[in-house]
């Protein structure tokens, strides 16, 4: 009979979610508890996330997300919590009783309380059902996120993007840095589905067009992809019979909406709730199979990470309740609909007049939408922040508009091809495409530190290039042919 | 320079590769051309996977026995080959009287056919195979049965490369000629020369048979679209369900098949087109495939939705005809040395191993077929980690660590398997062949997950360059090179 190694607690998904949840649960004293990753490495989709803006209200930073899963990958290593990578559940009973695959053998373990924190999947095309060809070159968003970020493969030249959900907003930004034409990002519903800060830095920024009330209605091309038919929509998202346009493209991206990852809970006969498509569960987090809770984005589709963190450590401390048989009277955890921001019913607005323009805060995820009246460089007025920082922001964007971005910087003999990277500090918007530039250039060796410089000072803008992730020596580098084995 | 064999056959569809499967057990030097960088890559993969009875077609018609011999054989065959294939029955569900009379007259032809097994059955027993299903009756047919279309027709041609076949991928044949008892054949860049040849081209077996002297027949291309539902819904649907069929339409009606694996299929629509290329969906045949479908299985939802295809039959009757030709298959009077098969539609699939036995007697009567002692009719198939218990998945990963390695997480694929199915003996890397080979993005997430180790793994294995992958065929690039 096959070993069962016992636990308190176990923790399904090494992303943020599972982080968040094991770290606090071993603050809060429960100390024997194994988290379980799929991927050769902690940190879940945030290592792909390369770019800037997690963090800012977990930890009043602006951080990227590799950066952001680093602060939770220290403590874990810090406090010594036990997690294995590369370690797939294949099976979950109601008993808590959880088999996972690995390279040195199958791993059973009996848990008290077992925490659901697998994440979310995309919906392919196939999910939406768009008629046509069936060519090469669509990809959905995270999958083209995942090729370029982290595995150094360009996808496409001339890019439609189908839907405004952030990840497709964020890639329409990272293709046009690396070189891509960005066509235009399509988006079937009245308004963007991703926070009006990403319509402003990442498709305003780049002047790339949004349409609204559109759709891709056909695929076209037998090998690679040649081309989209994009349709305006009615009110039941119908397509407008004669407002058919065709666009020449070599690669459609589709960020048309996140689906919670529950194949494992379903297993253990977990139930789903219907409007969330995650584990229906009560005010501690926990689904209709006791001892069993659900966090981050398999228990729904949250728009911030910082949300997840905050709500996966209260839910933490729900399951300590539960293991000291205390969780009847513990405070209630979660609340479904808390923290779902409701999303700004606005678009950004472009210069009105020489003196009067709409500007979109880009300083944290509210994006207040603020109307500011100037005379050339100065401001005469501004109304609709929230914060100090807007009233701030809204002057620079008059007089000198600043940015931050993130980048990719190759490595030689890592683990990883690339390095993700971001600048310490803003440069002035008109730059970003030079420091680009000098970023393609870099090349640098393994083993990379986040944190550690890779350009100082970069084109003598008074602000580095830094790492983002660590990127360990990959041993089995093969030194003349530049290629990992 | 030519390349020489005895016999050569023209593309490597389910038949192709069954006759080049026959033919390897004589001694005879054999090549299969075919146009697409891998075998099934046509008709032969896009449609039911169902094995069917034989008591849709005509008595006495080639289709009619073919189709109840292949069906009786198919379990040695399948045990040979070592591939997934499940004896479910199916039922044909009727609601009105001038459907029982229909399906009276269809259990009468079956068992002219010599079909077992068949037999009118009412509602109860409707429920207790089916519950999910409507229908008010129905025939039952006990021998029908569902296989894996491109695993049947990839291990017939792996045991017919095993058995000293060659195969030639990205090999379109462009000419023929017959000089002085010898044909040349041009295909891709290079020359073949044969003594015989068979026409297995499909969709294209007209115009090969023209470039073969006979211009008689036209192939009339017919779209047949499915929706391919979660494996969620497959518990609710174990045994095909099919409606009364039209006769004049000639397909069968959109009926709802369980695959193997557990997902359902729903079609396929009957539309005559004029492209032979034209794989594409249409949004008002995809609406109609849930109408129609949802009449006799009423749980077929949007959030089921996997993934749509087109599948092409190469019909030898037009539409307004209507209905079905029987197989052509024929050696003639003034060309002793060309085999055609052509019109080769439903139910070829179930006819390939009597096809192919009879394109070998056909040839015998023209070339001294000698048995081939070493022919060897065993093929092994990947060891699939998923079906097995925890016990026989820990030995596995004990012989194997990359059997530790989960690739697709939707079907539970393991890296062993990725492996195994990107080392095939056919040397085939498309993305789409290793899904063929081991079902890696055919999950919910539809590559989500596992693409990208795909594509890794292909690289690394093969080591072509990214801009190198290709999806499914020529010109179907993933990459456009590295990002830095």
């Amino acid at each position: 009979m096959m070993e069962m190694l016992k636990k308190k607690a176990a923790i399904i998904g090494g992303g943020p979610a599972g982080l968040s949840a094991a770290v606090k649960l071993y603050e809060s004293g429960v100390k024997d508890i194994i988290i379980l990753e799929r991927e050769p490495r902690l940190g879940g989709i945030l290592n792909q996330c390369i770019h800037d803006g997690f963090g800012l209200a977990r930890f009043r930073e602006a951080l990227s997300g590799p950066e952001y899963a680093g602060r939770y990958i220290d403590k874990v290593h810090e406090y010594g919590i036990e997690y294995l990578t590369d370690c797939m559940v294949i099976n979950l009973t109601g008993d808590k009783e959880i088999t996972a695959d690995t390279s040195k053998g199958l791993v059973h373990i009996k848990a008290d309380a077992v925490i659901l924190a697998m994440g979310c999947r995309e919906r392919p095309r196939g999910a939406m059902s768009i008629p046509g060809d069936r060519p090469s070159g669509v990809f959905t968003a995270g999958v083209a996120q995942n090729y370029i970020n982290i595995r150094n493969e360009a996808i496409g030249k001339n890019i439609v993007i189908l839907g405004s959900g952030d990840i497709g907003l964020i890639m329409a930004r990272r293709l046009t840095l690396e070189g891509a034409k960005v066509l235009g990002v399509y988006e079937i519903a009245k308004y963007p589905g991703g926070l009006p800060r990403n319509i402003e830095q990442c498709l305003n920024d780049y002047d790339i067009p949004l349409y609204l009330n559109t759709t891709v209605t056909r695929i076209k091309g037998r090998s690679r992809l040649e081309s989209v038919v994009v349709s305006e929509v009615d009110e039941n998202f119908n397509p407008v019979a004669g407002s058919e346009r065709e666009i020449k493209c070599d690669t459609l991206i589709l960020s048309v909406g996140l689906i919670p990852e529950n194949e494992i809970s379903l297993m253990a006969g977990v139930e789903l709730d219907p409007r969330t498509q995650g584990p229906k569960i009560d005010a501690y987090g926990q689904s209709s199979v006791p001892g069993i809770f659900a966090v981050g984005n398999a228990l729904k589709v949250y728009d911030l990470v910082d949300n997840v963190s905050v709500e996966a450590e209260r839910i933490a401390e729900a399951v300590k309740a539960y293991l000291d048989g205390a969780l009847s009277g513990a405070k209630a955890a979660v609340d479904l609909d808390r923290f779902i921001i409701p999303k700004p019913k606005y678009l950004p607005g472009k210069a009105e007049s020489d003196t009067e323009r709409q500007i979109v805060c880009i300083m944290c995820p509210n994006g207040c939408l603020m109307d500011v009246k100037h005379e050339g460089n100065k401001l005469i007025s501004c109304e609709g922040y929230s914060c100090p920082r807007g009233l701030e922001y809204a002057g620079e964007e008059i007089s000198a508009p600043r940015r931050n971005f993130a980048s990719l910087v190759k490595v030689n003999g890592g683990e990883l091809p690339l390095v993700s990277v971001r600048l310490t500090g803003v440069i002035p918007k008109e730059k970003i495409f030079e420091v680009e530039s000098e970023i393609q250039k870099a090349e640098t060796d393994a083993p990379v530190k986040r944190g550690q410089v890779i350009i100082s000072n970069v084109l003598s803008l008074g602000v580095d290039v830094i790492a983002t992730k660590d990127i360990q020596i990959c041993r089995n580098f093969d030194k003349n042919s530049q290629e990992m084995k | 320079m030519y390349k020489n064999y005895d016999v050569i056959i023209i593309g490597s569809g389910v038949i192709g590769s069954s006759v080049a499967r026959e033919l390897s057990k004589y001694k005879l030097k054999t090549a299969v051309l075919e146009k697409m960088p891998d075998v099934c890559c046509g008709t032969s993969a896009r449609n039911s996977g169902v094995l069917h009875a034989g008591f849709n077609n005509k008595p006495g018609s080639k289709m009619a026995r073919f189709c109840v011999e292949g069906n009786a054989g198919f379990d040695k065959l399948a045990a040979e080959l070592d591939i997934p294939f499940r004896r479910t029955g199916k039922l044909i569900v009727g609601f009105t009287p001038e459907d029982r009379e229909k399906l009276e007259q269809l259990k009468e032809q079956g068992e002219k056919n010599g079909v077992p097994g068949l037999k009118i059955v009412d509602k109860a027993f409707i429920k207790s195979k089916l519950p999910y299903v409507e229908g008010e009756f129905a025939m039952w047919s006990g021998s029908t049965a569902i296989l894996s279309p491109f695993e049947y027709t990839i291990a017939l041609a792996e045991n017919a490369c095993m058995n000293g076949v060659d195969f030639f991928f990205g090999h379109e044949v462009t000419g023929i000629s017959d000089n002085d008892g010898q044909y040349i054949i041009t295909a891709g860049t290079e020359d073949f020369r044969a003594k015989y040849v068979i026409n297995c081209a499909g969709l294209y077996s007209d115009k090969i048979a023209r470039m073969l002297g006979t211009d008689e027949y036209t192939i009339y291309p017919c779209k047949g679209e499915y929706y391919i539902f979660d494996k969620k819904l497959g518990a609710k649907l174990p045994v095909p369900a099919y409606p009364v069929p039209n006769i004049k339409t000639g397909g069968l009606g959109i009926h709802l098949t369980p695959s193997v694996e557990g997902n359902v299929f729903v079609g396929p629509s009957n539309e005559y087109i004029d492209d032979t290329e034209d794989y594409a969906t249409e949004k008002d045949v995809l609406e109609m495939l849930i109408r129609d479908g949802l009449k006799i299985f009423p749980y077929l939802t949007r959030d089921m939705f996997i993934r749509n295809f087109t599948g092409i039959r190469p019909k030898l009757v037009s539409k307004s005809e209507g209905g079905y030709h029987d197989f052509v298959i024929e050696r003639r009077e003034e060309t002793p040395r060309a085999i055609n098969l052509i019109g080769i539609e439903s139910p070829g699939l179930t006819s390939a191993q009597p096809i192919a036995r009879e394109v070998a007697g056909l040839l015998g009567e023209v070339c001294k077929l000698v048995p081939d002692p070493d022919f060897n009719p065993y093929r092994k198939g990947i060891v699939t980690f998923r079906d097995k218990t925890p016990e026989e998945q820990a030995k596995l990963i004990e012989e194997n660590p990359d059997y530790g390695e989960i690739i697709c997480r939707c079907e539970t694929i393991t890296k062993a398997e990725v492996l195994a199915a990107i080392n095939n003996p056919l040397g085939v890397h498309t993305v789409t062949g290793i899904k063929y080979r081991c079902r890696t993005m055919m999950g919910r997430c539809q590559g989500g997950y596992c693409q990208m180790r795909v594509t890794d793994l292909i690289q690394q294995e093969t080591g072509c360059k990214p801009e190198e992958v290709i999806y499914n065929r020529k010109g179907a690039y993933i990459f456009t090179g590295r990002v830095r």
